[in-house]
């Protein structure tokens, strides 16, 4: 299935795009769509554990992905 | 009143607070963060403030039901600007009030401190010398 990541910030800046669009396996978790963004062109130079937001909540790393859920990487944040 | 929200246009306090405004409480409390003209030694000329909006209205509301629950408050509202701010100029708002000043200012601490670690919201400094940096704290908390 392909799941779309929304990038923020300082992530958006660095892989120079507010989306990505990654293609996993059925079941494929939070860590495994990480993975496959680190591996992209560019990838590296995103921190190695960022957090993730799956339908608008921090999700854990073994957080099952569905067809249809919105998948964000988070940078570290500061409100305020 | 329970209420969350991202605007771009700027923050009206006073309208706020009419807003929090309840029969039942003798106390109401108002956090502003502004826009400061240094940061770590550097010069600040503005703010750039985004924001990931679903999420922050989300996570802003979870936070002030917390506080609802933990506090027992009779209204609560948190309202994050973003887009481009100048000195001065507010980012954030919250206004709530309670029966009493004590858990009212303690639950205004609680929810200022949680909406700045855990709030989808980010800011690109400006510095005097044109160059200009995201500011970011490690959000080590989550999951």
């Amino acid at each position: 299935m392909t799941v779309t990541v929304r990038l923020f910030a300082s992530y958006a800046q660095t892989l120079g795009r507010s989306a990505v669009d990654i293609e996993t396996p059925e079941g494929a978790t939070v860590e495994d769509v990480v993975a496959a963004i680190l591996a992209m062109p560019g990838g590296d130079r995103l921190p190695p554990r960022p957090l993730v937001a799956v339908n608008h909540s921090y999700a854990a790393r073994g957080t099952v992905i569905g067809e249809g859920d919105e998948v964000a990487l988070i940078p570290p944040v500061a409100g305020g | 009143m329970i209420r969350s929200a991202v605007v771009s246009d700027p923050i009206d306090v006073v309208a706020l607070t009419q807003e929090a405004a309840s029969p039942s409480a003798g106390a109401t409390a108002i956090f502003l963060g502004t826009v400061r003209e240094q940061n770590e030694g550097r010069e600040v000329t503005g703010i750039e403030y985004s924001a990931y909006e679903e999420m922050a209205v989300k996570e802003m509301r979870s936070i002030l039901d917390e506080a609802c629950s933990k506090f027992g408050l009779a209204s609560a509202i948190a309202v994050h600007r973003t887009g481009e701010l100048a000195i001065g100029e507010a980012s954030i708002a919250v206004v709530l009030s309670h029966a009493h000043r004590g858990p009212a200012m303690d639950a205004l601490r609680y929810i200022v401190d949680e909406t700045k670690s855990r709030a989808p919201v980010w800011k690109l400094e400006h510095y005097i010398d044109g160059s200009r940096e995201w500011v970011g704290s490690t959000g080590a908390r989550h999951p």
